[in-house]
């Protein structure tokens, strides 16, 4: 059913549409009403689940390992201070071939204290062992919400799933959003029925000590396993397609690339801002696309690569970076093609900081002329100084 | 191991605790008394590791273990899936941490668990420092004691600060139980765990633990010394309900504590500085007055 | 795919730790015994057996004669003796694993 309503509220009646035994969330702006919604659901009676008010979000994840050690699928979200305290446990999870669900309001991360959106959070724990899929719009995150639980939680996978959604422009953003039946979701993804859990009738161990033995043994079935789910995502996405008429759930979306002479490379909400400048740009006659990332973790090479093959320019959109290297897309796509062709990194958009049409023309202009890796976009120079200085 | 002996316990040998471990011996009466429905969490520290070296575990239920600081948020999740499955009824849910992962890294865990009224009970094996990883001060180490981040010095008698009250920390958040015990007294063990297992709410249970390497004694001392520990007042057996003293163990003639640290080598350089013994021997008589021992 | 991410229960009992003993051993003399449990009960390997008067036997696969059972005895009727080594192959192993840190 079409309604309109806010992203953060989308997002927890998609969580609850999977029918989450427990959740337990820490509030932390941008991500505060998906956890607020969740739990006026349980107070209404409309969701049977139990909801756990943690003092942290370290305790927020630990809380959702034990749960779904014990059998019972777990929901949490977080943003920004919030996931990079939950970091220790993220790798825990995965480590644990637990499948937990977590939504990301993503948001900068400080000094200084910004609670506005980019990407540096979840990027900055993209090797835990996760599934990370990007969100464009409030009925993607809805959408890969449910559909991811279904790679994560498939017998072969058992890996935890992340969808990041950008804070304020998708949590705090009204939209229409095409809501699933409960019926429909009930039938895409079955009841959770873990291969191994906390047994009291078979007792087994679990989070063992790993020697040099066996740990790195661990990381490369974790690193198969995340292979194989690249192969996944379209087939479940196709599943879920057919079920509910939106192929959310991709690796990426390529947007008028077919021909295109400057391809933007992007994830998240920017690529609706890049599709209009996209749009405007074709009106030219200049042959512009954009390849959106869906899929960020697995990242699919094979695809992003041919996806690009036959671009002049390829402009890679980073509301993250690195310091002191690159940005974190930009990086990883650099390193897929040949040396001869023009890949220029941008960083945009850190803190909130507004990617508006002209940045967007601009960057495309950039990615035409010179090369450079990482070109900060927007800059303002009149608050950059050789020396420390008050104003 | 003869086959009905393994079928009995629910942590078995075959660990890799040192010779003497006071945890190990106190780690198996609190399983054995607990039995077989119980679900445990395990935080960080010498016992996971000497217990579940992959592909091994000495236990014998259910038992999971991810990090250092979170045993308590661990049994809250594990507690509140059980009681969303319907099971909670029927099954225990132990977390159990060194003092490190209890009264320091783990405390806000702890008390998120107390406060919320998970039904679980919280077990710390009190062997007042960081063993795991070398023997270093933790805010259980006892007033004066030598480690290795709290050497006794030319101008340092050890560890400047007394143990952090971790019994009445607990029992401040009113749960049920809050009570300590003692490898001393190893039937003290199993009752109190038996006691907390059937009070349904949060419990915290504080077993002190000799550890022969860390306060440098012979394997074989372990019980005498925690014996001496309770006999002279540096140890005190006590019981909270719902934030009050309930019971606490008396010893009529408390014993010097000079008795107590003569037995071991993290105190061995207090023998020597009268001020620094006299110091401890106030901590005991405190605690003598506080908790009515006599 | 998958490696190694949970130990059957008990199954630490592979690992014979009776090669860790050094100097002596405990050598129950089956005169006094009154069956109190005390030695069974406090042993930190837990490899003392028996339900019996006279009948508790000690598995010096495991015994890492720490000495605790023949201090808590409380007739006296176990004393420690003079060690008889025990072959074990996972003893380097086992000795290599103390003080793994955190």
């Amino acid at each position: 059913m079409k309604k309109f309503i806010e992203g953060s509220y989308a997002m927890a009646e998609a969580a609850k549409l999977c029918r989450p035994g427990v959740i337990a969330a820490y509030p932390i702006t941008p991500q505060t009403h998906i956890v607020e919604n969740l739990s006026q659901f349980i107070a209404d009676g409309e969701l049977d689940a139990k909801s756990v008010n943690v003092e942290s979000e370290h305790s927020a994840a630990s809380c959702v390992l034990g749960a779904q050690a014990a059998g019972a699928r777990s929901f949490t979200c977080s943003s920004s201070q919030g996931l990079i305290l939950m970091s220790e446990v993220l790798f825990c999870i995965a480590g644990m071939r637990l499948p937990v669900m977590l939504v990301c309001a993503n948001r900068a991360l400080s000094a200084p204290i910004n609670i506005w959106n980019d990407h540096q959070d979840s990027i900055a724990v993209r090797d835990a062992g996760w599934i990370q899929l990007y969100a464009e719009n409030n009925q993607e995150a809805v959408d890969l919400i449910i559909a991811s639980h279904k790679i994560a939680e498939d017998p072969k996978v058992m890996l935890p799933a992340m969808v990041c959604v950008d804070g304020f422009i998708l949590t705090h953003g009204m939209e229409v959003v095409d809501m699933p039946d409960q019926k429909d979701v009930d039938n895409f993804l079955p009841a959770y029925d873990p291969p191994y859990k906390l047994d009291v009738d078979n007792p087994m161990s679990f989070g063992l000590l790993g020697t040099p033995d066996v740990y790195q043994e661990t990381r490369y079935a974790i690193q198969k396993t995340l292979e194989d789910v690249l192969g996944m995502i379209p087939e479940v996405g196709k599943e879920f397609g057919d079920k509910f008429g939106r192929d959310s759930l991709r690796l990426v979306e390529e947007y008028k690339t077919t021909d295109a002479e400057t391809i933007l490379v992007a994830m998240g909400s920017v690529c609706g801002t890049i599709k209009d400048v996209v749009d405007r740009e074709r009106e030219k006659g200049n042959k512009v696309g954009l390849l959106k990332i869906v899929s960020y973790r697995p990242f699919p090479k094979e695809v992003v690569k041919s996806a690009l093959k036959s671009a002049k320019h390829v402009g890679i959109i980073d509301k993250d970076i690195s310091l002191g290297s690159d940005g974190a897309l930009y990086s990883e796509i650099k390193s897929l093609l040949p040396s001869d062709q023009k890949v220029s990194g941008f960083i945009a958009g850190l803190g909130g900081r507004d990617i508006k049409l002209n940045s967007v023309e601009n960057i495309i202009k950039m990615a035409r002329e010179e090369e450079n890796s990482c070109k900060f976009v927007d800059l303002n120079k009149d608050i950059l100084w050789d020396k420390f200085k008050t104003i | 191991m003869n086959k009905q002996h393994l079928e009995e316990n629910y942590y078995v040998c075959g660990h890799t605790a040192c010779a003497g471990c006071g945890q190990s011996m106190a780690v198996r009466i609190v399983m054995n008394a607990a039995g077989k429905n119980t679900i445990v969490t395990n935080a960080t520290g010498c016992l996971e590791v000497f217990s579940t070296k992959a592909p091994e575990s000495a236990f014998g239920v259910p038992w999971i273990h991810s990090l250092f600081e979170n045993a308590a948020a661990l049994a809250s999740g594990v507690e509140t899936a059980l009681a969303y499955q319907g099971k909670k009824e029927n099954i225990n849910v132990i977390a159990q941490a060194g003092d490190g992962g209890t009264a320091d890294i783990g405390l806000q865990a702890l008390s998120g668990m107390l406060e919320r009224g998970h039904d679980a009970l919280f077990v710390c094996y009190d062997n007042e420092a960081y063993m795991n990883t070398g023997i270093q001060r933790s805010g259980s180490t006892p007033f004066n004691a030598s480690t290795t981040t709290s050497p006794s010095g030319k101008i340092s008698a050890g560890n400047p600060r007394p143990k952090k009250p971790m019994v009445e920390i607990c029992a401040a958040h009113h749960i049920p139980y809050s009570a300590t015990s003692s490898v001393a007294n190893p039937k003290d063990i199993e009752i109190k765990v038996k006691k907390a297992l059937k009070i349904k709410g949060p419990k915290y249970l504080q077993i002190h633990v000799p550890c022969p390497l860390g306060w440098r004694i012979d394997s074989s001392k372990t019980i005498e010394v925690a014996k001496l520990a309770v006999s002279t007042g540096l140890y005190p057996l006590v019981e909270y309900e719902y934030g009050k003293l309930a019971k606490s163990r008396k010893i009529s003639s408390p014993k010097p504590v000079s008795e107590y640290l003569k037995a071991q080598g993290r105190f061995r350089h207090l023998l020597k500085n009268e001020e620094a013994l006299a110091g401890v021997q106030k901590v005991a008589d405190k605690n003598i007055e506080y908790y009515g021992l006599k | 795919m998958f490696s190694i991410l949970a130990a059957k229960p008990k199954s630490s009992a592979r690992n014979k730790t009776g090669s860790w003993r050094s100097t002596k051993m405990p050598r129950l003399l089956k005169k006094e015994c009154i069956n109190c449990g005390l030695c069974k009960f406090v042993c930190p390997e837990g490899c003392i057996s028996g339900s019996e008067k006279n009948q508790y036997s000690v598995d010096s696969e495991y015994c890492k004669g720490c000495g605790l059972c023949a201090y808590i005895c409380p007739k006296k009727d176990i004393e420690m003796i003079e060690n008889k080594p025990e072959k074990s192959n996972s003893s380097e192993e086992a000795e290599k694993d103390k003080g793994v840190g955190k």
